[in-house]
């Protein structure tokens, strides 16, 4: 067994464990293939289980014979490990190093995790394609679902099933896609009801400084638009970015070639720049010694608002195009597959309420990240606290959950779903005991077959008991489109998320309390009175009847 | 009546601030006490009402196409663009505004022409409903150890101190009345708060007039005394709140701070905050980061970060807690100072009874606690607020930052407030309002030679009839109480920018749904509820004698300003509010042609959708509470007062 070799010292006694707001522990640790565990052996204390995965970064000191670990998570967590012995130190952190920076996906915690709930809902069939194509359908018959990647030689990073314009036959499709960077040619993202308009996506064409071009790509968008009618192309990189890209063979649609679609440049950053800004504004949190000013400065410096406010406010462009130009949408960035999918996801949570469900939510997770190919075992291999040469890792994911915090903030009864959802899925994005959010593609994760060896994260999310910690009280269903500020006054910093660790919550937990108590009050007595009438009106009712009869 | 040049301008255009587009056209009025604009047309009829006290100043801007425009700032931050098509019009309501805004005499206040209809007796009445001898003797005094001495009934010792101030039963008539002609404008010793389970006090004083070595005797006598007031504890604090550099300054004014060595048993602290010159400043730079249209994500946080502002309420905060630990942990005395005694001392002495008493984080407490380290203790609200046209030196922000702090300190304790922020907002406007007689003068003597209390009404009942708007939905009384002292977190991340306050007529830019309007909501629907379940039950007790009951329906609505809710910003190049389809494009952008957007639809994206929203709905609702009724602070929330100046 591998992973046998890689513990070097299972157990080590004494350790002492130190949390912030939190009483130190002192008991055994103990090293398993997966998790580190730290245990009192008393019942009062809570035993420490943290998932090798979820490690970002190790750091040892000594002093004398104690050792000394900090281990930084990729939940953004900083604990501290007091280790007598320096061998034994020694031992751990190189262990510790090991297991959590292992490189075969298929020795992954999910695949050895059993659970210890009954699955009820296997969360691998809940949200399928076809089922999201039938409600297309029963909307529309200008669709159809394609096989043409069935097998992912056209895109590898594309399901093998696609919603596509019904006129446009696979061989166009085939066309299309060997113009589009990575296969990936426009598909339907989502359908607005309302006034049929409908928003694509797809990656940067493949124009190059040549000016290429692909009939079959202009007839595919085109045949999204109405007679007459004009759509926006929204690429989500700056004009210069954009000119850039022809040099390396990418590019943008050319106004003579597309004349009935208007492009807008917005600027949301590449994903190394967004992990940088990741790192800086963590530092910035973490720093407990800094002044006021500094905090500021280096709260801008890390840009983590300004990205907010860009994606939030090219979603919000992409939506009002949508419901109040009346028309079709296309956004792209280069590949197709960060910030294209942030722009697509947080369009649909302003314009749909059916995304305001946890329901909704789920599967709007599915479709535009998860199946819609977002590579998260690359982008989330590591956090905050990565200290090595960045390869892919970028929480796109994380300003996307960002984003959607701070809708849920400004519109707090509209979403069925509270904090904790979001909190919950920027955990298991990073390191999960369930197989949802490995692998960077459909194709991939047929391959590792994670449906038959690992459980769904919605199996989980989805029990009665689960949910309720996810719902939200105030949430009344609105089925209106919400237009979110992105004023920076309105913006706020995710203190859920960044400085989750660096305070109490215990006031903050409290007042939640109460609300939920208040909520559950107002309904009890509902309830109460309803009966009470109830029973009154049929007691009235017998009466009369009574009287009636005399 | 004689400042106004111009009563009635026609054909006036306002300009809604998150947009450009949104202008109404209507008739500017100016009045002896307000600025009043009315809409033209019956769809767009809106009424906006503006104080002249609380306009901060007047700006003419250079005329555009439109004509001449005319920026009033409020000191309630808000502020409005007016444009007026002539020249001399626009120059006659500017000379007629900066004058009005600014009086001379206090008798041009509106509190003095505001005429509610009350009657004689209830307006007397209403000064009573705040008892400061009631609130000492809830701390427990007078009692063994303190007493009220009648020194100063006459205001003979110190003209700007309360006539009525407790002191250590030991202390003797020569003893004070040494100690304060060693004090900077005679502001002795005396006590602020008295706790009553360790009989730790706080106490506040002005600067001592130590020069380089001047000493006094009978000061000494009186720190003495007050040390020894607290039997439990071995010395006392001398803290000075202002930064170290400044009170050495001072000394060479022969002023300046308590030499250990003179004193016994005195542990002295210098806490840092900085001077009202500072503080306005400070204000003046975060105004305008408030009011930038559309800034970036850079801009507004350096724009914060440049403005100091949240550095000095850290500041306030931090010292707060210094006094707060040593009453509550330390059961040691504490004497506060600073320079004159009435602005960071009341601030600190202030903040720290919040921390410590839970009183004061309830409705009422917060009234008595501005009443009494305020207004009693000689704020110079006048001189502060800038009540009146004079030094502008002497405005500086001081009690609003009393107010940021309070909300910093509800933002980290949300169980432990019976208020929420509308009330601290409520609170800051009347301030600044003059509208009642609570906060002119800049003194107890200056208010009972002005008759104050005759002439003009005061705002604490009127807030108290109100409070149901003002109560905080998830208060629990019992573990406030039971809390002890409030240990605020101070790191920097903890201190935040009040929106609230700063972009209060900024709709556009505050949530969409409340929180707070929907669990007030709810709270008020429950009690309404069991109301009804008794109602219900006796009923059923009664069952023969039934009759079915009207009731309301008692479903929660939802509190969703939905016509809010579905307009969108400008989301292009960040312009808020711009039109929708006419995209402004980037620099840079602008020079491609091929970038150009559809010339074809010119229509504003509000003509063709059936939003409820547009500026005029906007503004219509900005300017009154209920439609018949306008209101001087001109919002629709629970500012505004129901005895609005249509009735003065």
């Amino acid at each position: 067994m591998e992973f046998a070799e890689l513990i070097k010292t299972p157990r080590v006694d004494g350790v002492v464990l130190h949390r912030p707001f939190m009483p130190t522990v002192e008991g055994t640790l103990c090293l398993t293939g997966h998790h580190l565990i730290l245990s009192s052996r008393q019942d009062t204390t809570e035993e420490l289980w943290l998932l090798h995965a979820n490690i970002d970064s190790t750091e040892k000191r000594f002093v004398g014979s104690l050792g000394t670990i900090i281990v930084k998570c990729k939940d953004l967590r900083v604990i501290q490990l007091d280790i007598p012995g320096m061998e034994e130190c020694l031992n751990i952190a190189s262990s510790i190093e090991a297991l959590s920076t292992l490189d075969s996906v298929s020795l992954m915690y999910p695949f050895f995790y059993r659970p210890l709930f009954e699955v009820i809902e296997d969360g691998w069939q809940s949200f399928v394609p076809e089922e999201s194509f039938k409600d297309l359908e029963s909307m529309t018959d200008e669709w159809r679902l394609s096989e043409v990647n069935k097998d992912f030689s056209l895109c590898p990073s594309y399901p093998s099933l696609l919603t596509v314009p019904k006129d446009i036959d696979d061989e166009s499709l085939c066309k299309a896609a060997s113009f589009r960077h990575g296969g990936r040619f426009p598909v339907l993202s989502y359908y607005h009801k309302k006034n049929a308009m409908v928003m694509m996506r797809a990656a940067q064409p493949l124009t190059g400084t040549n000016g290429r071009r692909c009939k079959e790509d202009e007839k595919l968008i085109n045949a999204t638009l109405c007679a007459g009618k004009r759509g926006y192309i929204i690429d989500t990189r700056t004009i210069a970015v954009a000119q850039q890209a022809k040099a390396r063979g990418g590019g943008f649609e050319q106004e003579a070639n597309y004349p009935q679609w208007r492009r807008i440049h917005k600027a949301i950053e590449r994903s190394n720049v967004l992990q940088d800004s990741l790192i800086k504004l963590v530092e910035a949190c973490n720093d407990q010694s800094h002044s006021m000013d500094r905090w500021l400065s280096k709260l801008e410096a890390s840009n983590w608002q300004s990205n907010v406010k860009e994606i939030l406010t090219t979603a919000c462009l992409a939506a009002q195009c949508i419901d109040r130009e009346g028309a079709s949408v296309l956004v792209h960035g280069t590949e197709g597959t960060d910030s294209t999918l942030q722009v697509t996801s947080l369009a649909q949570i302003i314009l749909d309420p059916a995304c305001r469900t946890i329901r909704g939510f789920e599967a709007l997770i599915e479709r535009e990240w998860l199946q819609a190919g977002h590579p998260f075992q690359q982008r989330c291999a590591q956090s905050a606290y990565s200290n090595g040469k960045p390869r892919s890792e970028a929480p796109v994911f994380l300003l996307f959950l960002d984003c959607v915090w701070q809708i849920l903030r400004q519109f707090p009864c509209s979403f069925q779903f509270n904090e904790n959802l979001l909190i919950m899925l920027f955990e298991h994005a990073y390191a999960s005991q369930f197989g949802t959010f490995l692998g960077n593609c459909v194709a991939e994760r047929g391959k590792l077959q994670l449906s038959q060896k690992t459980v769904s994260l919605w199996s989980w999310v989805n029990r009665p008991q689960e949910l309720e910690r996810f719902l939200n009280p105030l949430y009344e269903p609105n089925n209106l489109v919400i237009w979110p500020s992105v004023a920076p006054q309105s913006l706020l910093l995710w203190e859920g998320v960044f400085l989750r660790w660096n305070r109490s919550t215990k006031c903050l937990d409290e007042a939640y309390q109460e609300m939920v108590h208040i909520i559950e009050y107002n309904k009890e007595l509902q309830n109460k009175v309803n009966s009470l009438r109830r029973q009154l009106a049929q007691l009235e009712t017998e009466d009369k009847m009574v009287a009636d009869l005399k | 009546m004689e400042h106004i040049r111009m009563p009635k301008v026609e054909n006036v255009r306002l300009v809604d601030r998150s947009s450009s587009r949104r202008i109404k056209v209507g008739t500017l009025y100016l009045t002896a006490t307000h600025t009043i604009f009315v809409g033209k047309g019956s769809e767009d009829r809106c009424e906006l009402w503006v104080l002249h006290s609380l306009v901060c100043n007047v700006v003419k801007h250079k005329a555009s196409q439109s004509g001449y425009p005319l920026l009033i700032h409020c000191k309630n931050f808000q502020v409005m663009q007016f444009i007026i098509s002539q020249e001399s019009d626009c120059h006659n309501v500017y000379i007629s505004l900066s004058r009005l805004s600014r009086p001379e005499k206090y008798e041009e206040l509106y509190c003095f022409s505001f005429n509610p209809n009350v009657d004689k007796a209830e307006r007397e009445h209403s000064w009573d409903f705040l008892d400061l001898k009631a609130e000492y003797s809830r701390m427990g005094l007078p009692n063994k150890l303190w007493h009220v001495t009648p020194i100063n009934r006459e205001y003979r010792v110190c003209d700007t101190y309360p006539a009525d101030l407790f002191v250590p039963q030991s202390v003797t008539l020569p003893v004070i009345i040494g100690s304060s002609k060693f004090r900077s404008r005679g502001r002795f010793p005396t006590l602020s708060y008295y706790c009553k389970e360790n009989h730790a006090t706080i106490c506040r004083s002005s600067q001592p007039l130590s020069g380089f070595s001047a000493r006094c005797l009978e000061d000494e006598q009186m720190l003495q005394a007050i040390m020894k007031s607290n039997p439990g504890s071995r010395f006392m604090y001398v803290v000075d709140t202002r930064p170290k550099l400044n009170a050495m300054a001072n000394r060479a004014a022969g002023k300046g701070y308590e030499n250990e060595d003179n004193y016994c048993n005195i542990k002295f602290q210098f806490i840092g905050i900085e001077n009202i010159h500072v503080m306005r400043n400070s204000q003046q730079k975060l105004i305008e980061v408030s009011a930038l249209r559309s800034p970036s994500m850079g801009e507004f946080l350096m724009g914060l970060e440049n403005s100091d502002w949240l550095r000095h309420i850290k500041s306030i905060m931090e010292a707060g807690i210094f006094i707060s630990k040593a009453v509550a942990e330390e059961g040691v005395n504490v004497l506060v100072h600073c320079s004159d005694g009435w602005d960071r001392t009341a601030q600190v002495c202030s903040v720290a009874s919040v921390l410590l008493d839970p009183y004061y984080r309830t409705l009422k407490g917060l009234m008595v606690l501005i009443e009494k380290d305020w207004v009693s203790f000689g704020h110079k609200f006048s001189h502060r607020c800038g009540h009146l046209d004079g030094e502008a030196k002497e405005v500086s922000p001081v009690i609003d930052q009393f107010l940021d702090c309070l909300w910093q300190l509800m933002e980290q304790f949300p169980c432990y407030f019976e208020y929420n922020e509308k009330f601290l907002i409520n609170i800051h406007n009347h301030i600044y309002s003059c509208h009642y007689g609570n906060f002119i003068c800049n003194s107890q003597k200056e208010r009972k030679d002005l008759c104050i209390k005759e002439k003009t009404h005061s705002i604490w009942p009127h807030l108290w009839e109100n409070k149901l708007d003002f109560m905080n939905p998830l208060f629990k009384p019992d573990q406030s109480q039971n809390q002890g002292l409030l240990r605020p977190r101070t790191a920097p991340y903890c201190f935040k920018y009040w929106r609230r306050l700063y972009n209060r007529f900024d709709r556009e830019l505050h949530p969409r749904q409340s929180e707070l309007d929907c669990l007030m909501t709810v709270k008020e629907e429950t009690q309404q509820l069991e109301e009804d379940l008794a109602l219900c039950e006796q009923v059923e007790h009664q069952i023969f004698n039934y009759h079915p009951h009207k009731s309301k329906q008692a479903l929660w609505s939802l509190p969703l300003d939905t016509s809010l809710a579905n307009t969108p910003q400008d989301y292009i190049g960040g312009f808020i509010g711009g039109a929708p389809n006419v995209f402004t494009l980037q620099q840079g952008e602008r020079e491609s042609a091929e970038l150009c957007l559809f010339g074809d639809k010119p229509k504003s994206s509000d003509a063709d959708n059936s939003d409820q929203e547009s500026g005029v709905a906007d503004f219509s609702s900005h300017s009154s509470g209920e439609e018949s009724l306008p209101s001087e602070d001109s919002v629709k929330d629970p500012d505004s007062d129901e005895t609005g100046p249509n009735r003065a």
